[in-house]
């Protein structure tokens, strides 16, 4: 056990030192919730610091750190990169965002961004995409391929970022398809391909034919294959998992974001104390090629994609009411970013009851 | 496929690998050796009957694979608290660490492959009776294994001389040792048989449920097998329904959820657990009974003194 333990030290420790040996380059170290080859939400992060490699490889160096749990061992970790020499820190998790801003307080010349949180503080930036524009995108199309009018949704869960995509998915489908249904199934996971695909094969059984996920893998996409219904990817492109039944994907792509923040930070142009929430027309966020669908919903579905790009449309448009029947936004009204970033309620035509 | 089949059919599926794992820990755990490191062979198991597959092109030598890494990983632990009689608890606990490291480097370049899959028994006309073609001749063969191997091991255990001999370790290993039983013997072949279904429940999850590799994949399900083989008081027939209980509990929630009743979804996620646990509680009422079936000398650490 001894020996084991200190095999697991001994990794962390060369994980964390690996190429420490440049010390003229400028160091930007990365903290990973998950591992970075999750297939996912961690993994999308890590492809973004190997942009940063081969862009900026020679003036740079990257250093990362997998498997960090949220909490007290957070702050450990980040602390030790800011000691070693780090320039730049990104904390690539929600549960980091204390932390975080704990160990910026002790090391002011450090700079420090901190994705999807909301506290910044003078050397501490956050980051955080658009989901919710994607998911309208993918509403929309559901509604246009869907037979039974009726889509499933698998959620993890009910915190604002799940509950504004449900919002978002279902606006897009009633969009073109006004009596348009979502069940939604909350799985209470972020990661567990059976139960994610038992979900899936509930809802198929319960009539849906099309899916979507809020959850990290592939196994719903899987499901949908084999069930011969259609499907969206999540967070990746998961079309080896779904041949004939992807129809598109929402892809997290931090690569670009983060050679522009540590370029900022050599150059001394960084700022702090902002809060970075980019979307579909930033290229943080990018939707796979649209495929197995008809030639009009992918006319309609670029459409889309490039109206919310040029900024003509938002997602979350008045007339919009609240699942209670009581108005939200009125005719032309647009939410502001603060209501959707604490969005607790779903709006009319959700066939489910928010958990609270 | 109507929608009764179809419910029962992901019933089996999502049980499947619950039973396989569990049955192995019963053997072991009546042979009187803790072992908590189901949920680490598990995922060996499942990445290398993955990664088997996947360079083979057949999920026959995935299915292998996953029994073999699951067999050999158990070794591991026996060596360790067998030979060396180490902490079990603290040795199990280590493994499932081991297992869940090891198997992350192992599938590193395995991820979000399609893998091959193990294909559903097919045959002609049968699979396609109403009702009950597809559940009785259509499902997974893992299925069947994990049928035919609750059944041999029921009959191992109560109707063989070597199944009394092996509880009679687990009961008491001084009064087996000096019977001239080789307690040890006994032990390792029960370890590595309880390795070898975990290994094969991994093979059903990285094969059949999800036929893929993620890390950590197993998510938690090694643990729920442990907890099903000690709240079925170490009796084969009831961790059959245990495990059954514990997957139709599941797939129902999700169905309730699906059909909007509005019940708060954080009560039906944890349905599963309560209502395995108070049915197995109901029926060990009987507290001679579970006393008897008790492993006496579980986890006890066995030397041999001459």
């Amino acid at each position: 056990m001894k020996k084991f333990l200190f095999a697991l030290t001994a990794t962390v420790a060369l994980t964390a030192a690996s190429g420490a040996f440049a010390e003229d380059k400028f160091k930007a170290c990365f903290i990973y919730v998950g591992s970075k080859t999750d297939g996912g939400w961690t993994q999308a992060h890590d492809i973004g610091r190997q942009m940063v490699d081969k862009e900026l490889g020679d003036k740079v160096e990257t250093v990362f750190l997998e498997n960090v749990p949220e909490g007290p061992d957070a702050e450990r970790a980040i602390e030790r990169f800011a000691r070693s020499g780090c320039g730049i820190i990104f904390t690539t998790s929600f549960g980091f965002m204390d932390p975080t801003i704990a160990v910026a307080e002790k090391f002011p010349d450090v700079k420090f961004e901190h994705a999807t949180g909301y506290k910044t503080a003078p050397n501490v930036t956050t980051y955080n995409s658009r989901f919710y524009e994607g998911r309208y995108i993918i509403g929309q199309i559901a509604g246009e391929v869907s037979k039974t009018g009726v889509a499933g949704y698998i959620a993890s869960f009910p915190i604002p970022e799940v509950v504004m995509g449900i919002n978002s998915f279902l606006l897009g489908a009633r969009s073109v398809n006004p009596d348009f249904k979502l069940k939604v199934v909350w799985v209470n996971t972020w990661f567990d391909a059976g139960k994610e695909a038992d979900a899936a094969k509930a809802l198929i059984d319960q009539g849906v034919d099309v899916i979507t996920q809020h959850t990290d893998s592939t196994g719903p996409m899987q499901v949908a294959e084999e069930r011969g219904i259609k499907a969206f990817g999540q967070a990746f492109d998961q079309i080896e998992a779904g041949p004939n039944a992807q129809m598109t994907a929402i892809e997290d792509t931090w690569g670009p974001y983060y050679v522009k923040q540590i370029k900022a930070a050599m150059d001394g142009t960084w700022e702090g104390g902002k809060s970075t929430w980019d979307g579909l027309k930033d290229g943080i966020l990018s939707m796979a090629p649209y495929t197995n669908m008809p030639d009009e919903v992918k006319a309609q579905a670029e459409k889309t994609q490039a109206a919310i790009e040029s900024g003509e449309l938002h997602p979350f448009t008045g007339p919009v009411n609240k699942q209670d029947g009581t108005v939200w936004l009125k005719e032309g009204e647009v939410s502001d970013d603060g209501t959707l970033l604490g969005m607790n309620f779903y709006v009319e035509g959700v066939d489910d009851k928010l958990p609270q | 496929m109507d929608i009764f089949q179809s419910v029962l059919l992901t019933i089996a599926t999502a049980s499947t690998p619950l039973l396989l794992a569990a049955i192995g820990e019963l053997v072991v755990e009546r042979s009187g050796v803790l072992n908590l490191g189901v949920e680490g062979m598990m995922v060996i198991g499942a990445v290398c009957a993955f990664a088997a597959a996947y360079l083979s092109g057949n999920p026959w030598i995935g299915v292998i694979a996953g029994i073999v890494a699951g067999a050999v990983l158990s070794l591991l632990f026996g060596v360790l608290a067998l030979s060396l009689a180490t902490n079990q608890v603290a040795t199990g606990l280590s493994l499932t660490l081991l297992g869940i490291g090891l198997s992350g480097m192992i599938g590193e370049n395995f991820v979000g492959r399609a893998g091959a899959r193990l294909p559903n028994l097919d045959i002609p006309v049968l699979t396609d009776l109403p009702l009950v073609g597809r559940l009785v001749f259509g499902q997974d063969p893992l299925f069947y294994v994990s049928i035919a191997l609750t059944a041999a091991v029921m009959w191992f255990l109560f109707r063989t001389r070597t199944g009394l001999t092996l509880r009679a370790i687990g009961d008491n290993h001084k009064s087996a040792h000096a019977l001239g039983i080789n307690v040890l013997k006994y032990r390792y072949l029960a370890v590595m048989f309880g390795g070898a279904c975990a290994g094969l429940a991994g093979a059903h999850l990285s094969l059949v449920y999800t036929p893929q590799w993620v890390e950590n994949m197993t998510a938690g399900r090694g643990w729920i097998a442990l907890a099903l083989v000690v709240f079925a008081s170490w009796r084969p027939w009831r961790v059959i329904g245990g495990a059954y209980l514990f997957g139709a509990v599941t797939i129902g929630q999700l169905h309730a959820q699906a059909l909007g009743f509005g019940i708060p979804s954080q009560l039906l996620s944890s349905l599963p657990y309560l209502a395995t646990i108070v049915v197995l509680v109901l029926i060990s009422r009987d507290r001679r009974l579970t006393v008897m079936n008790t492993p006496a000398s579980l986890a006890q650490p066995f030397v041999p003194d001459r």
